[in-house]
């Protein structure tokens, strides 16, 4: 029997099948346009015709001064603004979590919710809430500031060019960090409890089980966490366009990469839209992301230690 | 709820409009336009009163969302199934409708004489040679202010540069009223009721614009800096944390009786009588000595144009005659106080902030944003930049002399006047 041929293995045809509909659907929603941007920016509408004409909205883009400008300031700004998110919204997010963990916590569950409610807020009501709380005519914001004597701290900082940037990171900041909490809370329930009665046999409690247990055992969603941030970071754009307006001001101090790409693509008031430029921003914006999700899948992803339980 | 019940409206006419079609053999027209907030005037005054003198012509008026109208124009008119009459939005967005065909060159319709050139222009090709819009109505710029408060504190409207600031300091120094309600948070509100307002004056109006457009003038040039120096006067007369305040704030500011003075178009009008509670005047912009010729900011910004493929076209230029009429003036101007008609013979007006705003075209000179026309075209955009550079100015974050620099530097980078 054993030296009888095996019958040959029929194609498997549900493999296909069963993919299919994610490959299409996935294909066509996102693929297609993709491509569809990349090859936009290397076009332009010469005399009311698409001409291909390689690199040179690139080349337009960073040598012409008036677009590059705008372009290195747009970046700045942006990584200004996942700066302000990895140094203030994840230790937050982390903090909160590691306290909601705490076995001795009540109303956990109130919290959890509470904290995580403005994440699933809209931008619009957000935006339009932090201008009037923001506002020095009718805000609350100066008077709280005056009730506990510290009116003289207040600025209008959403007209002011240097704080402007700042308070819009921080009011995202408010929106999302329910979105590390959840993450890393979840993480933190899912260590065994023999790790951490390990841990106590051993004479780690407190805040040490936290840094040399806990801590550890989270740095891959921590990771995860990063690489999100990064990338809606650079893909945000809701949120400074409701609260300052397509022309980002005050003097573009509030321009990142998504406003940016708003006004060149659709174009602005007079200014009349060029969906070529406006790709070749997009394209810009896609390896720049592309780049750091990989920096961060090669690099450090593959450096992070895991462990099995 | 408005857009449905806009659409069963629009559905009801429109099915009525070619009911009447087939019944008695009418020629119906219908008009394009963004301005929905109007319907009721085109429906109750303006088309009844059209119809009245001219049997045998139907007219519906088939307004969409301001947001939309470019767009969906733009799909109709490819299709062919767009309207007789389109409404025209000033300057580049119609003159590339004129250039593709999609609208008539109405140069030599009957009534066309009824506008003065700058009237006119944001309907032109660049060289003058064809008008293709009809021009219906233009806002004015000017400053607005609190009788009441003039009255009590005893101050006088001022007309020189000089009485203005005396004016806005003796605000200051009685501290019940903000002196001046503007912000700089949506930027816009520095350039247009700042810059354009008050730089007429400096520029001499159309004399200015046209130079700069023919490249005879720069924005570095003293006459477009010297408004810049004025605007950076402002800043200590505007409201606490003006940096921040938005368009509605100043708007709210001012009605609600805490602003002495708003910088204003006329569009306010209709608004500012509804909400405040005090009486209101108006002020052109202040000259610089007394005795200089004032100019104001007359800004074109709504008209009428043939569509290059509509089937009744004798019918349509009946129509838009009419438009051009001082009967039409008549009507719409004071069916909305604030969009004043363009038309050379003077329209009586009810309303008397109005009357006020429209008094100066008799002792001012006429023009238009020096932004608008051709030089309104390129990236960078002269608008938007001098939206971001006429608040930085006011902020105190850029010097007059840069903001012009800057300004210019960016119009130099892509418009090369005609030699």
């Amino acid at each position: 029997m054993a030296a009888e041929t095996r019958p040959k293995r029929p194609i498997r045809w549900h493999i296909a099948v069963f993919l299919a509909p994610a490959v299409l659907v996935y294909t066509a929603i996102m693929i297609l346009p993709l491509a569809g941007t990349l090859q936009l920016s290397l076009f332009r509408n010469i005399e009311q015709s698409q001409v291909f004409v390689g690199l040179a909205n690139f080349r337009t883009l960073f040598g012409d001064p008036n677009w590059s400008a705008g372009f290195w300031n747009a970046l700045r700004n942006n990584v200004w603004f996942f700066i302000i998110h990895m140094l203030v919204q994840n230790p937050i997010g982390v903090l909160l979590a590691a306290l909601l963990s705490s076995p001795r916590l009540r109303f956990a569950a109130f919290y959890r919710t509470a904290i995580f409610v403005p994440t699933i807020l809209s931008f619009v009501i957000v935006g339009f809430a932090w201008k009037l709380i923001l506002s020095p005519l009718w805000g609350v914001a100066p008077h709280l500031l005056d009730l506990v004597g510290l009116k003289s701290l207040f600025t209008p900082w959403l007209g002011k060019e240097e704080y402007a940037l700042t308070a819009l990171s921080l009011i995202s900041v408010w929106q999302f960090v329910g979105i590390p909490m959840m993450l890393i809370y979840a993480a933190l329930l899912s260590i065994p409890d023999e790790v951490i009665e390990a841990a106590e046999c051993d004479g780690i409690t407190g805040m040490a089980q936290f840094w040399k247990i806990k801590l550890p055992l989270i740095l891959p969603s921590i990771g995860i966490i990063s690489i999100l941030t990064f990338v809606g970071n650079f893909n945000a754009f809701d949120l400074i366009y409701t609260a300052q307006g397509a022309l980002a001001g005050p003097n573009y101090s509030t321009d990142i990469l998504g406003t940016f790409l708003y006004r060149a693509f659709f174009g602005f008031q007079l200014q009349i839209g060029d969906p070529n430029m406006g790709a070749a921003i997009a394209t810009m914006m896609f390896l720049i992301i592309l780049g750091g999700v990989c920096v961060y899948l090669f690099l450090i992803q593959t450096r992070l230690r895991r462990y099995q339980f | 709820m408005t857009t449905k019940l806009l659409t069963a409206l629009l559905l009801g006419t429109s099915i009525l409009g070619s009911a009447g079609v087939a019944y008695a053999e009418d020629v119906t027209l219908n008009i394009e336009s963004w301005r929905g907030d109007d319907l009721t005037i085109w429906k109750d005054k303006l088309i009844p009163a059209f119809e009245a003198k001219n049997p045998g012509i139907k007219v519906v008026f088939a307004p969409s969302a301001p947001t939309e109208y470019d767009a969906a124009l733009g799909a109709k008119l490819t299709a062919g199934s767009a309207g007789d009459l389109i409404t025209c939005r000033p300057f580049d967005k119609s003159l590339v409708l004129y250039q593709k065909g999609n609208l008539a060159d109405l140069s030599a319709l009957p009534g066309m004489e009824n506008f003065s050139p700058v009237a006119k222009s944001a309907w032109q090709t660049d060289d003058g040679k064809a008008t293709f819009c009809v021009p219906m109505a233009s806002v004015i710029h000017g400053f607005i202010y609190n009788k009441d408060a003039f009255d009590k504190l005893g101050i006088k409207v001022p007309t020189t540069n000089e009485e203005f600031y005396a004016a806005l300091d003796k605000i200051k120094a009685d501290g019940t009223y903000i002196p001046m309600a503007m912000g700089t948070k949506d930027l816009w509100e520095a350039a247009t009721m700042g810059y354009q307002n008050i730089g007429p004056n400096y520029w001499k109006g159309e004399e200015g614009r046209q130079a700069l457009i023919k490249g005879e003038q720069k924005l570095t040039d003293a006459d477009w800096v010297e408004p810049y120096k004025e605007l950076a006067k402002w800043k200590p007369y505007l409201g606490d944390g003006f940096e921040a305040q938005t368009y509605p704030d100043s708007q709210n500011l001012f009605t609600l009786g805490r602003a002495a003075i708003y910088p204003a178009g006329s569009w306010e009008i209709a608004l500012f009588n509804t909400q405040a509670q005090f009486k209101m005047g108006a002020f052109p912009p202040p000259v610089q000595k007394a005795g200089d010729t004032c100019y104001i900011s007359d800004h074109t910004d709504i008209g009428m144009g043939l569509n290059a493929a509509s089937k009744n076209a004798d019918a349509a230029k009946k129509f838009l005659s009419w438009v051009a009429s001082p009967d039409f003036a008549t009507i719409y101007a004071n069916a909305l106080p604030g969009f004043f008609s363009l038309n050379n013979t003077p329209v009586k007006m009810e309303d008397p902030l109005a009357q006020e705003f429209v008094s100066w075209r008799g002792k001012c000179k006429s023009t238009i944003r020096s932004t608008y026309q051709i030089l309104g075209r390129g990236t960078p955009n002269l608008e938007n930049e001098t939206w971001v550079e006429s608040a930085n100015v006011i902020n105190g974050t850029d010097t007059p002399e840069a903001a012009a620099k800057k300004l210019q530097d960016g119009l130099d980078s892509w418009y090369k006047p005609a030699k």
